[in-house]
């Protein structure tokens, strides 16, 4: 073992909660972060919309409202004590964000901006508010770029372009990480007493996705390899405005800003489905309307898109007959101008990709795999849970999309990612630095990188008889079609037993680079296997939840059923097959409510 | 249609020293990008070559390369964008690494050196934000987009023949905090870039701004940043 390295901290991931876990760790531990990517390129820079935070800078809010409207998105599997928390932690996280030097976009008077965002109301009238803090469409971005920014001035220590590939854990403790550095191939053993996961979603599980090609499920899959489960693993967010075919995200700040969803015949459908917030219904709701739509023969074309249409023509007609008025009580409505000031991505993207000017044409959009509620089971404390009846595991920690609190529950609102990574972020980064001051190091055993050696001889060494990107279109194809926005037993059943057959095939993966030096073919086939161990899950996870809650649609189980099935899922990897357990949803305030929007 | 790909390859690990051209003919769509095409390539044709790639829609930055001579993102350039043969290579004035991998250290270096994170430990009282207009906030959103995808200062014949130049990207976003009104370090990164490896290395070419996947005016903010450096103020 040629390369190690010893820090309190180790964090894996250098994403918005990655880093925020840094900023809180470096102050009180040795603290280092290993990332996959240069930091700055992680997928939080693509989050467009803004950041959740009743600040009532525009009109009243408070964090009550925000926790209900949490709580009910999560069509009641969200746990209410964290949900709380973090609409809490809100608002001074945002201000903590703008003394950072974020720049927000602002109101007249100096404030931080706001706009409305699907699912979040004034409770009283039940219309949307103003609650997500946005720097025009690239909140993300901003938020990376300030995270980063501090790091450097703090001198936090970067390990940039290091993969993961192992969690050493002895005797039931977490006891570091084994990376391959890409540049050189060379191994790297980091021994330290606390580690946190923050590596991000698995979108790339589906065909159609918003997500990066790094978001390939590494940390719950490292994880689950480690006999940690994997919770509501079923729940997968759809977001219903990607650009048709390609995925890319197009923010639900769209809609915020006025713009509507049009089906073939041009009428805004989704009155019909929310009659009181219409296209600020939540993104489950929304997803499955479209879906409905389309297979009901309203489909732009007969094909599977709907127009998404933000002509200031379009957004002021519709503001017109909703009464929509800004705070002062005159008239809401928009110019070209407005629209590109605040939308000025989402306007490149379309322009680009597909030669459509949105202040002139409407944008095909159809719903795209978006977000994991489900991950690594931890506590508000970021630390990780072992079992359903919430052992902690000494030493591990987890935030961010791979995390699963949970807080999203069965469905996440808009702005209530970003919102998730900083706070839990944050109070990881806080108690893996306080764990390390309290704690020893675990000794290593002598043999800490056997299994990624073999990880990686089992590529090395593969007959070549399948290939990665042929078994990748397999996995893509079947989890789109059968376990999407909607799902039914046979469909689902169908879907885990091709998974468990593409495992199979995978042992026959072979590479034909045996070079060292940035293999980016054995990356891809690794993260391949992270892809399908996570896909398995998900199916199984499924199949077992006979209900529809959430982002799990099902047609043989329409309703929701509070009785058998308000519980969160356990998905443990034994002896090559999955076992499921439960545990209960922690309700504090909120009984659950039939959802309508 | 058809289309030829051109790529620079390049691997001393087994003895490729020599830069060659490997060449594909693949069937493509015309609204297809040149990542989905490098993607194809090295899924059927040629395990092989490497790249970086993420996000694939232009917000990331990894996939900066020189696409007919031009700096681009790859994920960011559709087929009927360019002609065939469509040559890809790396970006220029950075060590190669493998194929079109090259090392991004320098660039970095270069970026952190210009104090690139607000300085201003001052909080309101009530701990809420500092305010700041929406005419303050304008001032500096252009160069607020940056993404360091290097695709500017790579572009920069200064930048070639001197290495020591920290190029546009780190006066992009060095200008991203002078001009912001919540900062307080603006004399020390004004100082920084009046030192031989700051802006008067610069000689508006114009390579930047053209190179710019975010379509930041780079040279205009180089020249804002200039301007204060010579008049000392910001205004």
């Amino acid at each position: 073992m040629s390369n190690q390295h010893q820090y309190e901290v180790v964090i894996v991931g250098g994403g918005g909660a990655g880093l925020m876990a840094a900023l809180y760790a470096s102050r009180g531990a040795k603290t280092a972060v290993l990332s996959k990517l240069y930091p700055t390129r992680s997928h939080t820079g693509a989050a467009q919309g803004g950041i959740g935070a009743a600040l009532g800078n525009q009109e009243e809010d408070n964090t009550g409202w925000h926790t209900f409207d949490t709580v009910k998105g999560s069509d009641y599997l969200g746990d209410q004590d964290a949900i709380e928390f973090m609409c809490q932690e809100a608002i001074p996280v945002v201000y903590e964000l703008e003394h950072m030097g974020l720049p927000f976009s602002r109101a007249a008077d100096g404030r931080i901006a706001q706009r409305r965002f699907g699912g979040h109301t004034n409770n009283d009238t039940k219309q949307p508010v103003l609650r997500s803090c946005y720097a025009a469409d690239r909140t993300g971005h901003m938020i990376l770029q300030t995270l980063y920014q501090q790091c450097i001035k703090n001198e936090v220590t970067f390990y940039d372009e290091f993969q993961v590939l192992d969690l050493l854990v002895v005797n039931g403790s977490s006891a570091g990480v084994v990376a391959v550095e890409l540049a050189t191939g060379e191994l790297h053993t980091f021994h330290a007493k606390s580690v946190i996961f923050a590596t991000g979603g698995h979108g790339r599980v589906w065909e159609v996705t918003s997500n990066a090609y790094a978001y390939t499920g590494d940390g719950v899959a490292i994880t689950l390899r480690k006999g940690i489960p994997a919770e509501d693993m079923e729940f997968f967010q759809f977001h219903p405005t990607g650009i048709f075919k390609l995925g890319i995200l197009i923010t639900e700040g769209v809609r915020g800003e006025g713009g509507v969803l049009l089906n073939n015949d041009g009428e805004r459908f989704m009155e019909r489905y929310a009659p009181t917030v219409k296209d600020l219904a939540s993104r489950d709701v929304v997803s499955r309307s479209m879906y409905l739509e389309v297979r009901d023969g309203r489909g732009i074309n007969g094909k599977n898109y709907m127009n998404l249409d933000v002509r200031p023509e379009t957004v002021n007609k519709y503001a017109e007959s909703d009464g929509r008025v800004l705070p002062d009580g005159t008239p809401y409505r928009v110019t070209g101008d407005d629209i590109l000031e605040k939308l000025p991505d989402i306007i490149d993207f379309c322009r680009t990709y597909l030669g459509v000017d949105p202040l002139e044409q409407m944008m095909p959009v159809q719903p795209t795999a978006h977000y994991a509620m489900g991950g690594i089971p931890t506590n508000m404390a970021g630390e990780v849970l072992v079992d359903d009846k919430n052992t902690v595991m000494p030493g591990l920690y987890a935030a961010g999309e791979v995390a699963c609190v949970s807080v999203h529950g069965a469905n996440r609102l808009g702005t209530n990612s970003l919102l998730d990574l900083v706070v839990f972020g944050k109070q990881a980064g806080l108690r893996a630095a306080e764990f390390a001051q309290g704690s020893d190091f675990v000794s290593l055993p002598g043999d800490a990188e056997s299994y990624t050696h073999q990880q990686i001889d089992q590529f090395m060494n593969g007959s070549g008889k399948e290939e990665t990107a042929d078994l990748a279109k397999e996995m893509k194809s079947i989890m789109m079609e059968h376990v999407g926005v909607f799902r039914t037993e046979e469909g689902m059943t169908q879907a885990r037993e091709k998974i468990a057959e593409l495992k199979e095939r995978f042992k026959d993966v072979g590479l034909e680079d045996k070079g060292k030096v940035f293999n980016t073919e054995m990356l891809d086939a690794w993260e391949l296997g992270c892809l399908l161990d996570v896909a398995e899950v998900t199916a199984v996870s499924a199949v077992a939840r006979k209900e529809s809650r959430g982002a799990h649609a099902r047609e043989d189980f329409p309703k929701r059923d509070d009785d058998n099935w308000m519980k969160h899922t356990l998905a443990w990897m034994r002896d090559g097959k999955v076992d499921l357990g439960y545990k209960p949803v922690s309700v504090t305030k909120f009984e659950p409510q039939e959802r309508v929007y | 249609m058809q289309v030829t790909l051109r790529i620079f390859r390049y691997n001393p690990e087994i003895g490729r020293t020599k830069p060659t051209f490997d060449s594909y003919n693949l069937e493509v769509e015309p609204t297809d990008r040149i990542l989905d095409l490098m993607e194809e390539v090295k899924a059927y044709h040629d395990g092989t070559l490497s790249f970086r790639r993420s996000c694939a829609h232009g917000v990331c930055g990894s996939d900066a390369m020189r696409i007919n001579g031009s700096n681009k993102l790859a994920c960011k350039v559709l087929v009927q964008d360019v002609s065939s043969p469509i040559t890809l290579e790396p970006l220029l004035g950075l060590r190669v690494i493998k194929d079109l991998i090259v090392d991004m250290e320098p660039f970095m270096e270069s970026y952190r050196s210009i104090l690139p994170y607000m300085v201003n430990d001052d909080i309101p009282e009530d701990g809420k934000e500092r305010l700041q207009s929406p005419e303050e906030r304008a001032r500096f959103d252009d160069t607020t987009k940056c993404i360091l995808c290097a695709a500017c200062t790579t572009s920069c014949p200064s930048f070639w023949s001197n290495g020591e130049y920290v190029g546009p990207a780190a006066i992009v976003n060095a200008h991203r905090f002078i001009f912001d009104s919540r900062d307080k370090a603006a004399s020390e990164r004004l100082e920084i870039l009046n030192q031989r490896k700051g802006v008067w290395a610069c000689r508006t070419a114009f390579n930047c701004t053209e190179a710019c996947p975010r379509e930041i005016h780079v040279t205009q903010a180089i020249a804002e940043v200039k301007r204060a450096v010579f008049s000392g103020s910001l205004e």
